[in-house]
């Protein structure tokens, strides 16, 4: 208590070389933030124009080579530049360290280099698809994207290539921290349930990313000097590509939602005044995911020309994986039983993220059943299925956490009443634009296709009207979370009567964190007829 | 129902069965959800915060409960896995004498040739309650050949033959896409699908001219690349006489045997080297680059018509 009452990490150095050149864990999640925020509303303008251009049958606003570049550019917007660093980067970076107790991440100085890494990955895959674009999708796949693509392909994927180099040192950073720099009686299940699920993640991004580097070096080499690999023109097999592309990219996809899941087994339990449900369940069952995840990646292919057996085998797995995903959606569900039930901002964003995710995840059943996969495999069930994981499920738990955590990053409250009103405007409009498109996917609608014939066009309109709404629901947020910093009420230390050791030092935190490094005496999620026992003990 | 269209049409019994796979997985579903979604509403109203509603001390012995809902989940996964499986399985056994179309890919139409040596694009003929066979090859890129009527669908990727069979029973004119992104035009890799009565059929067939069959403009093929030059009796060079061969098993020089398919017929043009039959030296010259997947076709539409159980053409 001997620290300046009023030094806090915002406040402790001024002047743009301190935040550009800053090794404060706080600040270089906030750089991160304002990266994620600018690449979110880049590929939400391409999904705006996406709406818009299926409105009608025909061509409505342009070429059918403008939309392609328009899908392709979303794709890899949002998935390498939005999903993928979005709750790691920010809210893992920020909130991670504190979690445990520690001052900083293990490796300080990395975590900047990969806020570079992500930034110059990000601007110049950015320059490609603003000085041409690329007319593959985000998929890449041979020959398609060796031989036959236009554009600045080649410096897109570099683009790509370098902010892989951010992933994998980011989770070798949280790794090394997790195991390392826990405070004292910080034992593995004592850890919240964000740390592990970060941990899990982390797992998944040093394993999996370096094999799409290698893929896209690959495919650089192919495109580049002619070198055959996946191209029959050259000797080599397409089916390869897709491969090691979705050895990665199905894992990726755990990387997108595994976090938010761990935000939301944060966010049920600190609103339900109640200890998680089946905290050893909830927390082996991310490691499960990420294990089996590495399995599963041949269900992308059962119309691609795999082995009979293979796709058996994948299915089969593609299910089992589904299971600690079940299992979580009725854990969060029983600790709300008895509860002493809150809904403010984050709780509804989390109620949002269940339902959208349960849906998400059902889907994804209909999937992994190889005949129903054939039929519905490149059609908007497809599409409609993985945004309800990745922007039903994953964006919404990024918006929950963004919510929960506002008050301890900025220090300051924002408006609750819109910040509901905004999490309940999300939630219809994300119904409204996706939900259509499981009934298109089934009609028989392929994805990635500009015109279309005319009996699909109301559920396309219906589609696009919710993209309207889902676009105010994601906008809101910018205005009221700006006049919160400007305007906002001070936040005290710890609003929402949380019990983890973030929430027991002053919002915004200082510099170092802790004043003293905390002792860990509970395990996370303690409370005793709705009032919270803080995990270091009652400051 | 015009405006508002909820379930595709449905061209074939597969089609049937795939439909009673996706509602029950429907069913499920929807039950799933609703349990979900009512338990949430019902705990968020009974354990609002502030609510007189009764709260016990927390339990701590969960493990009840999570064994039984994982357990429950993962009988009901495998059951679902098993179902859908044996469903699949179906899609991999095209059945003996289906009428056998030749279907070739490229940015951005299909080009059909029917056995008689009908020919057409961006639109396929066939005649209802008959099996029918593709074989499918692409020019360029992977495309997909998609008929949402018939609930199928087959990526053809360039450098080898996909196959995907069907039987319609319901007479009609069905969607035909591409449904693998390949580039500028996609959208517009597609037309119908016609299913037609046996007669309306023949007449269709008729009514193209009177072309020569596929197998027949082969053997000209077979000449004209110099094939029977050493795989016909009294050739130059000692290479395997391919009359009877097709369909049968053929040793190779590795010791494996391999089934001469259409694609072993493809690969063998294309890639003479990679599966030599036991006993001949590997001398072929590579085809590759010098014959299109049109002529491929009727090349490999000879070779299967003097197989052991075809009598001439088809």
């Amino acid at each position: 208590m001997h620290a300046p009452r009023n030094e806090t990490y915002l406040n402790a150095t001024v002047g743009i070389r301190s935040w550009l050149l800053t090794t404060d864990h706080k600040r270089i999640a906030l750089l991160y933030f304002a990266g994620i925020t600018f690449f979110f509303f880049i590929g939400g303008i391409a999904a705006t124009l996406i709406r818009f251009e299926l409105l009608t049958p025909g061509p409505t606003l342009g070429s059918a080579d403008l939309y392609n570049r328009l899908f392709t550019m979303h794709g890899i917007i949002m998935v390498w530049f939005f999903l993928i660093p979005s709750i790691p980067t920010t809210m893992g970076n920020f909130i991670l360290p504190m979690m445990i107790g520690a001052r900083d991440l293990a490796f300080p100085r990395l975590n900047l280099t990969s806020w570079y890494l992500y930034m110059a990955g990000g601007l110049i895959t950015l320059t490609a698809l603003l000085l041409g674009g690329v007319d593959t999708g985000w998929t890449f796949y041979t020959p398609y994207s060796t031989f036959y693509a236009t554009g600045y392909l080649i410096l897109a994927v570099f683009g790509i290539f370098v902010s892989g180099f951010s992933s994998i040192l980011t989770g070798l950073n949280f790794i090394v921290t997790v195991h390392k720099l826990r405070a004292p009686g910080m034992t593995w299940y004592k850890l919240p349930v964000f740390v592990w699920s970060t941990y899990a993640t982390s797992v998944i991004l040093v394993l999996a990313t370096p094999v799409l580097a290698m893929t896209l070096l690959m495919l650089l080499a192919e495109r580049v000097l002619h070198v055959g690999i996946f191209s029959p023109q050259l000797g080599g097999d397409p089916i390869l590509f897709q491969h090691m592309f979705w050895f990665y990219s199905h894992p990726a996809v755990y990387i997108m939602i595994l976090p938010s899941m761990g935000v939301i087994s944060e966010i049920v339990p600190v609103f339900s005044r109640k200890p998680l449900f089946g905290y050893y369940f909830v927390v082996w069952c991310s490691i499960a995911i990420a294990v089996i995840g590495f399995l599963v990646w041949g269900h992308h292919m059962f119309v691609a020309g795999q082995a009979l057996y293979a796709s058996l085998a994948f299915s089969f797995l593609s299910y089992l994986v589904a299971v600690p995903s079940a299992i979580k959606v009725f854990n969060w569900t029983a600790t709300m039983h008895e509860g002493w039930i809150r809904f403010d901002a984050p709780m509804l964003y989390a109620f949002g993220f269940i339902g959208l995710f349960t849906i998400g995840g059902l889907t994804g059943l209909f999937l992994a059943a190889l005949p129903i996969d054939v039929h519905v495999t490149d059609t908007y069930f497809v599409v409609a299925h993985f945004h309800y994981i990745m922007v039903g499920g994953a964006v919404m738990g990024y918006f929950a956490g963004l919510h929960y955590w506002w008050p301890k990053i900025t220090g300051r409250l924002y408006p609750d009443y819109w910040a509901r009103f905004a999490a309940i405007l999300a939630f219809f409009g994300f119904n409204l634009t996706f939900f259509p498109q499981f009934i298109l996917g089934y009609l028989g609608m392929p994805r990635r296709y500009q015109t279309y014939p005319p009996e699909f066009q109301i559920w396309h309109v219906l589609s696009s009207a919710g993209a309207s709404i889902l676009a105010v629901g994601y906008a809101l947020p910018l205005f009221y979370f700006a006049w919160s910093i400007l305007r906002g009420p001070r936040a005290s230390a710890n609003p929402w009567g949380a019990t983890g050791l973030e929430w027991s030092t002053r919002s915004p935190p200082p510099p170092e964190n802790f004043a003293t490094t905390p002792t860990v005496i509970r395990p996370p999620y303690q409370y005793v007829r709705g009032e919270p026992l803080m995990q270091a003990g009652d400051v | 129902m015009p405006g508002l269209p909820f379930w595709p049409q449905r061209a074939s019994a597969y089609a049937g069965q795939v439909d009673f796979l996706f509602t029950c997985l429907l069913v499920i579903t929807v039950l799933t959800v609703g349990l979900v979604f009512f338990l949430l509403f019902f705990f968020a109203n009974k354990y609002r915060h502030g609510s007189n509603a009764v709260r016990h001390e927390p339990t701590r012995k969960t493990w009840r409960w999570e064994v039984s809902w994982t357990a429950a989940t993962l009988v009901v996964f495998v059951g679902l896995a098993v179902w859908g499986a044996s469903l699949y399985v179906h899609l991999y056994n095209p059945p003996e004498d289906a009428l056998q179309i030749f279907v070739v890919g490229k940015q951005w139409m299909w080009k059909a040739q029917h056995p008689g040596g009908q020919r057409e694009i961006n639109a396929l003929h066939v005649p209802v309650n008959q099996d029918v066979r593709l074989v499918m090859a692409s020019q360029d890129v992977i495309h997909s050949f998609y008929i949402p009527a018939l609930r199928i669908k087959q990526d053809v990727v360039p450098g080898r033959y996909e196959t995907m069979w069907f039987r319609a029973d319901r007479v009609g004119r069905y969607h035909l896409f591409c449904a693998e992104y390949c580039g500028t035009d996609h959208a517009k890799m597609g037309g119908w699908i016609t299913v037609m009565n046996p007669r309306d059929f023949a007449d269709w067939l008729q009514a193209q001219g009177g072309q020569e069959t596929l197998a027949a403009q082969g053997q000209q093929l077979f000449h004209r690349y110099g094939c029977s030059g050493c795989h016909e009796a009294g050739g130059t060079v000692r290479a395997p006489n391919l009359n009877g061969v097709f369909g049968s098993p053929v040793p190779l020089s590795d010791g494996s045997v391999v089934i001469a398919d259409e694609r072993y017929v493809r690969d063998s043009i294309l890639n003479p080297k990679g599966q030599v039959a036991a006993g001949y030296a590997p001398v072929m010259p590579t085809f590759k680059g010098q014959v299109s997947e049109d002529d491929l076709a009727k090349l490999v539409a000879y070779i299967e018509s003097i197989g052991p159980n075809r009598s001439g053409t088809s």
